[in-house]
């Protein structure tokens, strides 16, 4: 009974294992992916980079250029996260279950934010350039869409989470649907809602080079030019530039959290 | 002494066709100290909740000082609200504010939209919420972020937003259940207090028969969403008890002793 038990699980995890293999090999062969190939190629890969893909000398004439370009991608992110941010905020305190006005509202809201946050960034980067062409509110439009998507189920989720108890006791008190949510769920969830907006943040800024390489705009453009003008001493700058930046923004919003957390 | 509170027939269904409680009656007297006991999931919490409409009931009517709360609209029903505390088993504090930000929350019923956002509270009431929390043995936690208290600490912040209210009927729902014993008595010594020197009545949701014995001036106890037993502590039989709790003579760790047995 019991050796049967354990081996029923032990069969249970191989024949899923088994599965997933199939799959991968179907998917491979329609695919025409030959895995072999693909893992000889990366020493090749490894190899190209070392030797064309990095910056020297030269390349350093670019930076004063490189480094407005991201300090325009950093602010456009920053800029498009926290307006996405206030959104969601109404949004979320409309759409959680614990602080919405009707199950009516609360579903619309949500079906909003589903379909804002269903749509990926560089999605709304190619729908956004019809309406904007190539410049700057197109990326930042495409960041405040995605984000406001994200951002609004994130405080959604903390909200029914950490001020159920609280909200419920004070609308025992008899108080206010607007005291309620200025008493007890803004000072409950602000540090957790902050730390996701920084989380945005860091993801947008990521982000934002692909929507720049798409929109012509920010450090997305610079990679995207240089690279394609086989300048790629300059377009491995963007990258060392980029990560540096990432890091930076990492280093920063950490410190942010745990003076507030 | 008349009823401060009357429950007449009340019934709640879910909407999953589940009956939490059906055609429930009883009333209280101004001043009285009573505590429901019963299994989980007899409906005690259910049963607390539908007095002050935190749950709609599904037909019947509660009736307090006068009123008929079931049929109040929005306005009227914070009205009442107000002149009824709660208390939590799990407190249901903000964490993150003060032990006087918690406390004055107790005063938001009272407030108009804008002052409510704001939190703007006169002096006198930031006085009478420094008062309750001396009484409550609190004076030196005042400033204190509420996440930093203890357990026991944690209810009298809960009381105290509960007496801020100034109300006429404390409802509460297993406040001692987290709690260890120490902190257990406290609690119930001053809920006691409270019902004995302010006249407050006091309507407890409790696990702990012997607590229910030895604090309360009744006892109701549910079953199954229905009332099994009103009546004084003295009468309580042990044969009762295990009809409350649908077990056998020996199956419970609690029995009853000296002169209340039988």
């Amino acid at each position: 009974m019991l050796g049967n038990f354990f081996l029923r699980k032990r069969m249970n995890f191989l024949a899923y294992f088994g599965l997933l293999i199939i799959i991968a090999f179907v998917a491979g062969v329609i695919t025409e992916y030959d895995p072999v190939k693909g893992f000889t190629s990366i020493p090749k890969a490894i190899v190209w980079g070392f030797t064309n893909f990095y910056p020297n000398v030269e390349s350093f004439e670019k930076l004063p250029d490189i480094l407005q370009k991201i300090r325009e991608t950093l602010l456009v992110s920053v800029a498009a996260t926290v307006t996405g941010g206030a959104f969601a905020f109404l949004f979320a305190i409309f759409g959680a279950h614990t602080t919405r006005f009707n199950v009516f509202l609360g579903v619309i809201s949500r079906g909003i934010a589903i379909v804002f946050r269903n749509i990926d960034f560089s999605a709304w980067a190619m729908i956004l350039l019809f309406s904007f062409g190539q410049n700057v509110m197109t990326g930042y439009f495409a960041l405040f869409f995605g984000s406001f998507g994200f951002l609004t189920r994130a405080f959604m989720e903390t909200i029914d989470e950490v001020s159920g108890g609280p909200v419920e006791a004070l609308k025992a008190t008899g108080a206010g649907y607007f005291s309620i949510v200025f008493k007890s769920v803004v000072p409950s969830t602000m540090p957790q809602m902050i730390s996701w907006v920084l989380f945005a943040i860091e993801t947008n800024i990521r982000q934002a080079t692909l929507v720049g390489i798409l929109t012509g705009t920010g450090i997305g453009f610079a990679f995207d030019l240089y690279y394609k003008s086989l300048n790629y001493h300059a377009a491995s700058l963007v990258v060392v530039v980029i990560v540096i930046a990432i890091l930076l923004i990492e280093w920063l919003s950490n410190y942010v959290r745990r003076v507030i957390l | 002494m008349k009823a401060l509170l009357e429950v007449r027939r009340v019934s709640k269904k879910y909407g999953n066709g589940s009956t939490a409680l059906s055609d429930v009656s009883f009333s209280i007297q101004e001043g009285e100290f009573v505590s429901i006991i019963g299994p989980s999931g007899a409906g005690k919490s259910t049963l607390l909740r539908c007095i002050n409409r935190m749950i709609e009931v599904s037909s019947g009517e509660v009736v307090f000082q006068n009123v008929n709360v079931t049929k109040l609209g929005k306005k009227q029903l914070k009205q009442v609200r107000r002149t009824i505390g709660m208390i939590f088993q799990h407190y249901n504090l903000v964490n993150r504010l003060s032990v006087i930000e918690n406390v004055l929350h107790g005063r938001l019923g009272y407030k108009s939209t804008l002052a409510g956002m704001l939190g703007l509270y006169n002096e006198e009431e930031k006085k009478k919420a420094v008062e309750i929390l001396a009484m409550l043995g609190l004076q030196d936690q005042i400033y204190k972020r509420a996440d930093q208290l203890s357990g026991g600490q944690k209810q009298r912040v809960g009381i105290a937003r509960a007496l801020v209210q100034e109300p006429k009927l404390l409802l509460c729902d297993e406040p001692i259940a987290s709690l260890d014993p120490n902190a257990s008595k406290t609690i119930m010594d001053y809920l006691k207090t409270i019902s004995t020197t302010l006249g407050i009545t006091v309507l407890v949701n409790l696990h702990q028969v012997d607590v229910a014995l030895k604090y309360s001036d009744r006892i109701i106890g549910v079953n199954k969403g229905r009332i099994i037993y009103d009546g004084v502590p003295r009468e309580m039989t042990s044969d009762m008890i295990h009809n409350i709790y649908g077990s056998e003579t020996g199956d419970l760790l609690f029995d009853l002793g000296g002169e209340n047995a039988g």
